[in-house]
């Protein structure tokens, strides 16, 4: 029963990456093959765990290499963790990265069209939803021209108007809104929380602390791997900023 | 786990490819015609007036052997780049990791169907004369393609984690055109390496194509199961080797 309410379901994950300190050469592959010295390696999570519910919003939030895109990588399904379990059950649409999934030499509706068929968009679909989404960037003007032309600010517009009209059932954004301008930005929180009105799961990274009160009621924060805590947005922010406050324990 | 259209997806791939290579091009696709259309007018020329050689037919002999190395040595190398090349999407998106050396060995099928065509041309013209096995060709053609995807796949992931790939792929290539029979005919070759030849698919192929086109008769039972076997061995392999291999793209990008 429980478990039916879970759109996510992370448990104890753990997830290091090899550093590439010019580790490329022959020599160096069989070294590392023959027992000398194993590869450096980063660990970015710790053993985290965490539930989200369906229709909930979930902040991620921690300084800067604490792990936070790491999360929302495993999450989005781009890779897998060295141990520990990640469920997801639903479609999920992800803003990792401004342009992502974007030729620049392609126009704006090629654009549309290929980010609809990476999301898993079928023609039918894509035609139909092509208006709105045009309709909500605001780039009508712009949209036979070639991408390279378009400010950062009308890239996010259509990049997240893709995204909102693909109707994922987990909309997962790192840090990008960030580029757009206070109109849009308004237009992007009031579509969020639509989208979760509509029973829909959000997820978001931010350094911005009035964003993501605005938007989340829950919240995670991680600090070097490992989850310091989570729960209710306002609780986990007071401690994260009495936290970051306070000099770190081992720099003294 | 991505569920969406896979044709549309490869569809779109295969568009933007297309685009981003002819969009900036005053001539556009011309280039795929311009480009055989001279490297064949240089040999016509070297191996009919300054080598002579009793083969009839030498301009469609030769096209019969170019048309399908070309396509293979094309498609093979920038298949390979083609997962690192994508990092951007791979990183970023969670679509299926397949689809991309495959969307980029279609897109170069463009130049294979300009280059058929010139083909025709030159048998319409030359009096070789189009006849019934023809038919044939389009089954020949698709089991290169396999052939191809499978070496795609198998290749493109290996370049993630060894990036001397590409260049191991480009001295094959080159080794590659001299041991398919595009400026000698079959029957010169020594009788015990013969077997041998038909088992690589790009020279079975190319007998093929000459059997077809010049010969006017259906290629050997014996050559098309060899085409078949290697072919679809091929795409076992590609697909068993990517799979292996995908779970680390995101790490190793």
């Amino acid at each position: 029963m429980k478990d039916d309410r879970k759109i996510i379901a992370c448990e104890n994950i753990w997830k290091s990456f090899r550093l590439h300190t010019s580790r490329r050469l022959l020599s160096q592959h069989l070294a590392a093959w023959f027992g000398e010295g194993a590869y450096h390696r980063f660990q970015a999570l710790k053993g985290v765990s965490f539930d989200v519910a369906r229709g909930e919003a979930l902040a991620v939030i921690g300084s800067n290499g604490a792990g936070k895109s790491t999360l929302l990588s495993l999450v989005s399904g781009l890779t897998e963790p060295d141990k520990g379990v990640v469920k997801v059950n639903g479609r999920v649409a992800a803003l990792l990265e401004l342009g992502s999934g974007f030729h620049p030499d392609l126009t704006g509706t090629e654009n549309v069209f290929l980010n609809a068929a990476l999301l898993g968009f079928d023609e039918r679909q894509t035609k139909t939803m092509l208006n709105d989404v045009v309709e909500f960037a605001g780039v009508r003007e712009f949209i036979n021209e070639p991408l390279r032309t378009y400010s950062s600010g009308m890239m996010l517009r259509l990049a997240f108007s893709v995204a909102v009209n693909v109707d994922p059932d987990i909309l997962i954004i790192d840090e990008v809104l960030a580029v757009g301008d206070a109109e849009f930005q308004a237009r992007c929180y009031e579509r969020i929380h639509g989208f979760r009105r509509a029973g829909k799961t959000f997820l978001c990274v931010s350094h911005n602390k009035s964003v993501l009160m605005e938007l989340c009621d829950r919240a995670i924060w991680l600090d070097q791997g490992e989850m310091m805590m989570c729960g209710k947005i306002g609780n986990v922010f007071e401690a994260y900023e009495g936290r970051a406050a306070l000099p770190k324990p081992d720099a003294q | 786990m991505w569920r969406g259209d896979y044709w549309f997806l490869l569809k779109n791939l295969i568009l933007k490819d297309f685009r981003v290579r002819y969009r900036n091009m005053s001539l556009g696709m011309f280039w795929s015609l311009l480009n055989p259309l001279v490297m064949i007018g240089v040999w016509y020329f070297v191996f009919t007036k300054i080598f002579t050689n009793p083969i009839h037919h030498f301009g469609v002999f030769i096209l019969c052997g170019i048309i399908p190395f070309n396509f293979f040595a094309l498609a093979w190398s920038s298949s390979t780049t083609s997962v690192v090349d994508s990092a951007g999407l791979i990183k970023r998106i969670a679509v299926p990791r397949e689809v991309i050396p495959i969307a980029s060995v279609f897109s170069n099928c463009l130049h294979v169907v300009i280059q058929v065509g010139l083909l025709l041309v030159f048998v319409l013209t030359t009096g070789v004369g189009v006849n019934v096995y023809w038919l044939f060709l389009p089954v020949i053609w698709a089991l290169e393609l396999v052939f191809i995807c499978g070496c795609a796949l198998l290749f493109s992931a290996l370049n993630v984690y060894v990036r001397d790939t590409r260049y191991f792929v480009d001295s094959a290539n080159l080794v590659l055109f001299w041991l398919v029979p595009i400026f000698y005919p079959f029957s010169q070759v020594p009788m015990r390496f013969k077997e041998l030849y038909q088992y690589n698919p790009i020279a079975a192929l190319v007998l093929a194509m000459r059997d077809i086109v010049i010969e006017s008769r259906a290629p050997s039972a014996v050559l098309m199961t060899k085409l078949t076997l290697v072919s679809f061995l091929a795409l076992g392999i590609g697909f068993w080797g990517f799979r292996k291999l995908k779970p680390r793209f995101y790490d190793y990008l």
